[in-house]
C-alpha cells in the first residue's frame, strides 16, 4: 500500500513495483489512507510524512500498527535531514514513538526501495 | 494516567460547569505520547481571580472568555504572554466577536473556540492542545540533548523544493531506462507531468524572490506617486490566459478619480497579482471576478471578490501563514507555492495596512486591502 499526496510520485513508485512484481493500491491522503486500512490488510505500507499535517505519516505508521501489528511499515519523505529536522531510527527513543520500520528519504533509487521492501518481507 | 489543569475563565457558571461534565472522563491518546492525558478543571469567574490563580499555580490550559466583568480576556492573555509563555490559551467566544477572537490568536492565542461550542468541539480542541503541548515538550527534550528540530522554514521549503525535483527525476529515470516503451510518444503523459511540476517550482521561486525583496532594506525601496488602476489592469494581462481557459468574466471596476498611493511599485504589484491570480486560480469555470479600487484622504483601498470555491472560518484563520495551502478535493489540482498570501500580508504590514478576508465555501471569497497612506502612516509610527 502506497500512501502520498503527490501524484507524480504516486505514478512512478506504483508504476515501479508494479514492474518489480507487486500489487499496489494507493491512496493520495491521510484520510484515504484510513479508508483503505479499514477493509484491506496491507503486507506492507509506505507513507509519506507530511500530507495534510506535518505528521500524517507518523499518525498513519502508528494507526497501522495498532489495527495491523504485523504490517511492516516504510516513511518516505521528502523532509531532509541536512536542514535540521532529524528524524530517524537511530536512537531507541525515536524507535519507540516512530511506528514504522524504515525511515527513508524519498530520492533514493527505486531499485533501492525494491530491495528495502522485500527485505522487510524477509524474501 | 497524567493530567493536565485546564482553568476555565468565564463569568457564567453554566461554561465551567459544562466543561467539567464534559472533560470529566475525557482522556486523549496521542501516537507518539506513552501515556493518555486527563484533565483536572478548575474555575474562575474573573479576570482577576484568574490572575491571582496562574500566580499561584500556573495551569497547563487556560480557556479564556474575551468579555469578563472586570479586567478584559486580552489582559489575562497579556499577562500570561509576558509570564507564563508555557500556558496555552485558547479563547472561549461567542460568533459575533469572532473578529476579536482571530486577533487574539495573533496576540499568542494558541486557538479559539466559539460558544455555543457541542462536547465534540470541546473535545477536539483539547486532543489538539495536549498534542501540541506533547510536541513542545518533547522538542525542548530534543534541543537538550543538543538536537535541533527546526520544523520551520527551512525544512518544509526544502520539501517544497525537492518534492518536484524527485518527480521530474524519476520521470527521466523513466525514459533514460526506456520503461514505458521504445517511443517519445510513450512518454507524452511524462513529459507533460514535468513541465507542470518544473512550472510549479518557477513560481515557487519567483515567490521566495519576493519574499527577499521585500524583507530586504527599506532604502533599496523605490517609492513613487504609483497609480493603483495601471497595476491592477497589467495584473489582469497576466492572468488573461488561464482566465480564458477558464470562460471567467473578470471585471475591473474602475474608479472615476484616480487611486494613487505613494509606494514601491513592486510592492504594489505583489498584493495586486497575488490577489488577481488567487481568485482566478481558485475560481470555478465561467465564475466571476470583480475589482474595485476606492480612494480616501486616509487611503487606498483594493477589493477583489471571487466566485470560487471559498474556504470555511478554520481555513480562513490560517490562511496568512507561510506554506499554508489549503489542502483538500476541491484544491487537489490547483498548483502554488503556498506563499503568495504570507507575502502579501507582510507587504501590507510594512506599510500599516490591513487585508481582511470574507469567504463562504462554493460561493466564493473577498479580500479587502487597506494601504494608508504614507504620512498617515508615518504619523502612526512615530506617535506609538
Amino acid at each position: 500500500m502506497l500512501t502520498d499526496d503527490d501524484v507524480d510520485y504516486l505514478f512512478q513508485m506504483r508504476f515501479y513495483l508494479e514492474q518489480s512484481g507487486f500489487r499496489v493500491v494507493t491512496a493520495e491522503s491521510q484520510k484515504q489512507a484510513e479508508e483503505v486500512l479499514q477493509s484491506t490488510r496491507p503486507d506492507l505500507a509506505i507513507y509519506d510524512l507530511m500530507m495534510e499535517t506535518e505528521d500524517s505519516g507518523f499518525i498513519l505508521s502508528y494507526k497501522t500498527r495498532r489495527q495491523y501489528p504485523d504490517v511492516p511499515i516504510i516513511i518516505a519523505t521528502a523532509v531532509a535531514s541536512e536542514t535540521g529536522v532529524s528524524f530517524s531510527l537511530n536512537s531507541e527513543q525515536e524507535q519507540k514513538w516512530i511506528k514504522a520500520d524504515l525511515y527513508l528519504e524519498k530520492g533514493i533509487r527505486k531499485e533501492q526501495m525494491v530491495k528495502e521492501i522485500n527485505k522487510l518481507l524477509n524474501r | 494516567m497524567k493530567n493536565l489543569n485546564v482553568l476555565v475563565v468565564d463569568d457564567e457558571p453554566g461554561i465551567c460547569s459544562g466543561v467539567k461534565r464534559i472533560l470529566k472522563n475525557f482522556t486523549v491518546s496521542y501516537p507518539f505520547m506513552d501515556e493518555d492525558r486527563g484533565f483536572q478543571v478548575y474555575e474562575s469567574f474573573t479576570g482577576e481571580e484568574a490572575l491571582d490563580f496562574i500566580k499561584q499555580s500556573p495551569p497547563d490550559i487556560v480557556l479564556l472568555d474575551n468579555k469578563l466583568p472586570g479586567i478584559q480576556g486580552t489582559e489575562v492573555l497579556d499577562y500570561i504572554n509576558k509570564n507564563n509563555r508555557d500556558i496555552i490559551v485558547m479563547i472561549i467566544t461567542s460568533y459575533a466577536s469572532l473578529e476579536l477572537a482571530v486577533k487574539a490568536t495573533d496576540q499568542g492565542a494558541y486557538d479559539f473556540i466559539p460558544k455555543p461550542f457541542t462536547p465534540q468541539e470541546l473535545k477536539s480542541a483539547m486532543e489538539n492542545v495536549t498534542k501540541n503541548i506533547f510536541l513542545r515538550s518533547m522538542t525542548k527534550r530534543l534541543n537538550k540533548e543538543g538536537k535541533e528540530v527546526r520544523f520551520q522554514f527551512l525544512s518544509v521549503l526544502s520539501h517544497e523544493l525537492k518534492s518536484p525535483l524527485n518527480a521530474v527525476e524519476g520521470y527521466l529515470r523513466m525514459m533514460q531506462e526506456r520503461q514505458a516503451g521504445e517511443q517519445l510518444s510513450d512518454y507524452q503523459q511524462v513529459v507533460e507531468r514535468s513541465l507542470q511540476r518544473i512550472k510549479g517550482m518557477r513560481t515557487l521561486i519567483m515567490d521566495l524572490l519576493d519574499l527577499t525583496k521585500i524583507q530586504s532594506d527599506e532604502k533599496d525601496k523605490q517609492y513613487e506617486q504609483v497609480n493603483l488602476a495601471d497595476i491592477a489592469r497589467s495584473a489582469i494581462e497576466s492572468v488573461n490566459p488561464y482566465a480564458i481557459q477558464k470562460e471567467l468574466d473578470i471585471r475591473f471596476h474602475e474608479p472615476d478619480q484616480p487611486v494613487s498611493l505613494y509606494s514601491d511599485p513592486n510592492d504594489m504589484e505583489i498584493v495586486m497579482n497575488n490577489l488577481v491570480s488567487n481568485a482566478v486560480k481558485y475560481n470555478y469555470e465561467g465564475g466571476r471576478v470583480d475589482i474595485h479600487l476606492e480612494g480616501t484622504r486616509e487611503g487606498a483601498r483594493i477589493r477583489v471578490s471571487d466566485t470560487g470555491i471559498g474556504m470555511n472560518q478554520e481555513e480562513t484563520a490560517r490562511l496568512f501563514k507561510e506554506f499554508v495551502r489549503i489542502k483538500n478535493e476541491k484544491t487537489k489540482n490547483i498548483t502554488g507555492s503556498g506563499l503568495g498570501l504570507s507575502i502579501v500580508k507582510q507587504v501590507i504590514d510594512l506599510y500599516g495596512g490591513d487585508i481582511q478576508v470574507k469567504s463562504e465555501p462554493e460561493k466564493g471569497s473577498t479580500f479587502t486591502v487597506f494601504l494608508p497612506t504614507k504620512e498617515e502612516y508615518n504619523a502612526e509610527t512615530t506617535s506609538s
